[in-house]
């Protein structure tokens, strides 16, 4: 499969602390990859170093081949990386429709197809459209986020602890929606619930105190109680 | 009742001129997290250039239309600003008059948004989430750039007139109408209207609210904010230059020291109306100016006094300020 985003050695810090000692990871074009690890691994503070939000000491990331290392978090997402951040990133004094539009890198017929495209597969944001986001619900927060990281012709799409704070009948339906959007866009998804990370992960990374220690097919995963002792805690 | 009416207006147009300093402060402050002492000095640097750039026309249209007329006595250092008294009977046409007071008032403009602009640049892009070293760097623009001031036009302050259209009072059932605050309050109206419209009608307007919530955020989702807050900073400098240009004809003369007792005002609506709120920005100072005249009037030594009250009793009971941002501060 071809390579869309790789991750090798990557060391980054946080003011004086280093929080990845070496993480090291490859997700292929229309792949869905899940990372895994207990809290506090390294697991958010890894896709916030791919955009930019953290900075890297050393190691590569690069996107398509391209290096991303370093770059501004603006010029890393215009190259094609959907980010979906664990607190849902959603803009509360803009409404619904606004927190799509300033997302958008153009309004041209194509983003607002896949915008419509978005409202279908989340009818609750099309009901909400006119309202102002912080009137919606966590779920419906988790929807905007997630939809507004898919108007825009991405290469790939991060996606942090959806499942984060949400009820469980949420979660399922959050769930079918990525398996979904999986079907066409690259997801490279960190995930706590490990249900849901089966779910829609096909490979899977562990991560542990800032470092990639376990890779493979989720299913063999599934099957491993022992290495899901080990480092999940399940 | 003509009291009463007198002092509406007078207050209203007290609270024009916060406004348009305080609005740019609250946006700079929350959008950016700069805490801006340098902002009176722009107030500063408005006032003067506009006061300088007035005479400077003014003296040179008279003096080609009225070879006659009489030039005044000279204020100022490296660059003199020289009334000229017209001959008996003259007078210049309104139109022109008008366009000597427009024309002063965008090169004032101008002059403090590019002001602005280089503050950004060199100076406050370097200490983003720093906050001891933005109010090091910010209050030493302050000291140096209104030195500047004295030494370019003198350190003594030097009387000024107000443009002759707008210099007039009007009785009206027992009220002194003042002209001249009429216009500030239209001219309050209307910048708050446009920075209203600026703000929920167009893509730059979402920036700078989703940039008040999260600036991380609006960079996560491909803006360059950066190039957002230099374009932020020079427009609130802007805005705090328009309001010392109209604050000079106001007080009828040039006095190096307002810079900061209007940015003491400016700061306390900012925290009497909630960090980032335009609304609380416009509604704060038309509350500090009525509050400002009906005090001056009432117990003239309590003024000040009075504004520190109104900050300390918000701050106890709502320190998100009256019209505090209704969401979770990120970054």
């Amino acid at each position: 499969m071809d390579q869309l985003l790789k991750a090798q050695d990557v060391v980054s810090y946080i003011g004086p602390y280093t929080i990845l000692h070496g993480v090291s990871l490859e997700v292929g074009h229309g792949e869905a990859v899940a990372i895994l690890g207990r809290n506090g691994a390294g697991k958010t503070t890894f896709l916030k170093t791919v955009m930019g939000l953290v900075k890297t000491r050393s190691g590569i990331l690069e996107l398509d081949g391209k290096s991303v290392t370093g770059m501004e978090p603006h010029l890393i997402q215009r190259m094609g990386i959907g980010y979906v951040p664990e607190d849902y990133g959603i803009f509360d004094l803009l409404t619904v429709e606004e927190n799509f539009r300033i997302a958008m890198w153009k309004e041209d017929k194509e983003t607002l197809e896949r915008r419509d495209y978005v409202l279908d597969l989340f009818p609750d944001l099309k009901l909400a459209y006119k309202r102002f986001a912080r009137n919606l619900s966590g779920g419906q927060r988790q929807m905007l986020s997630i939809g507004r990281a898919l108007v825009n012709d991405n290469k790939i799409l991060l996606v942090d602890e959806p499942s984060k704070g949400l009820a469980p009948v949420i979660i399922e339906s959050l769930a079918q929606a990525l398996i979904e959007i999986r079907s066409h866009t690259t997801v490279l998804l960190v995930e706590q619930n490990f249900a849901l990370a089966c779910a829609v992960g096909q490979r899977f990374y562990i991560i542990n105190e800032g470092r990639t220690v376990e890779s493979g097919l989720m299913e063999d995963l599934v099957k491993d109680k022992e290495l899901q002792a080990l480092h999940l805690g399940i | 009742m003509g009291t009463f009416v007198t002092l509406i207006i007078n207050g209203l147009a007290q609270g024009a001129l916060i406004f348009l300093m305080a609005s740019g402060l609250s946006i700079i402050l929350g959008m950016m997290g700069v805490v801006n002492f340098s902002h009176g000095t722009l107030f500063l640097w408005g006032g003067y250039s506009y006061v300088w750039s007035y005479y400077a026309i003014r003296f040179s249209v008279v003096m080609r239309l009225f070879p006659d007329a009489v030039p005044l006595t000279r204020f100022g250092s490296i660059l003199t600003i020289r009334g000229v008294q017209l001959p008996p009977d003259a007078a210049l046409p309104f139109v022109v008059e008008l366009g000597i007071f427009l024309a002063a008032l965008a090169f004032a403009v101008v002059l403090v948004f590019a002001l602005g602009y280089v503050f950004e640049k060199l100076f406050i892009s370097r200490v983003y989430g720093n906050i001891p070293a933005q109010i090091l760097i910010t209050l030493g623009i302050q000291v140096v750039f209104t030195d500047l001031v004295r030494v370019i036009w003198g350190p003594n302050p030097f009387p000024i007139e107000r443009p002759p259209f707008l210099n007039g009072v009007t009785a009206f059932g027992g009220a002194r109408i003042v002209h001249y605050n009429v216009f500030l309050i239209i001219v309050g109206a209307v910048i708050a209207v446009v920075i209203h419209r600026v703000l929920t009608r167009s893509k730059v307007g979402m920036v700078i609210r989703a940039g008040l919530q999260n600036p991380d955020h609006v960079r996560a989702i491909g803006i360059n904010i950066r190039g957002y807050f230099s374009l932020v900073f020079a427009c609130g400098a802007a805005l705090a230059g328009l309001g010392g240009a109209l604050y000079m004809p106001l007080v009828g003369n040039v006095v190096s020291t307002a810079g900061m007792s209007n940015q003491i005002l400016a700061f306390i609506v900012v925290v009497v109306g909630g960090l980032g709120s335009f609304m609380g920005s416009a509604l704060g100072s038309v509350f500090l100016g009525l509050m400002g005249v009906a005090i001056a009037m009432l117990i003239p030594g309590l003024s000040v006094v009075a504004n520190v009250l109104v900050m300390a009793l918000v701050l106890i009971f709502k320190p998100d300020g009256l019209f505090g941002l209704a969401v979770k501060k990120h970054g």
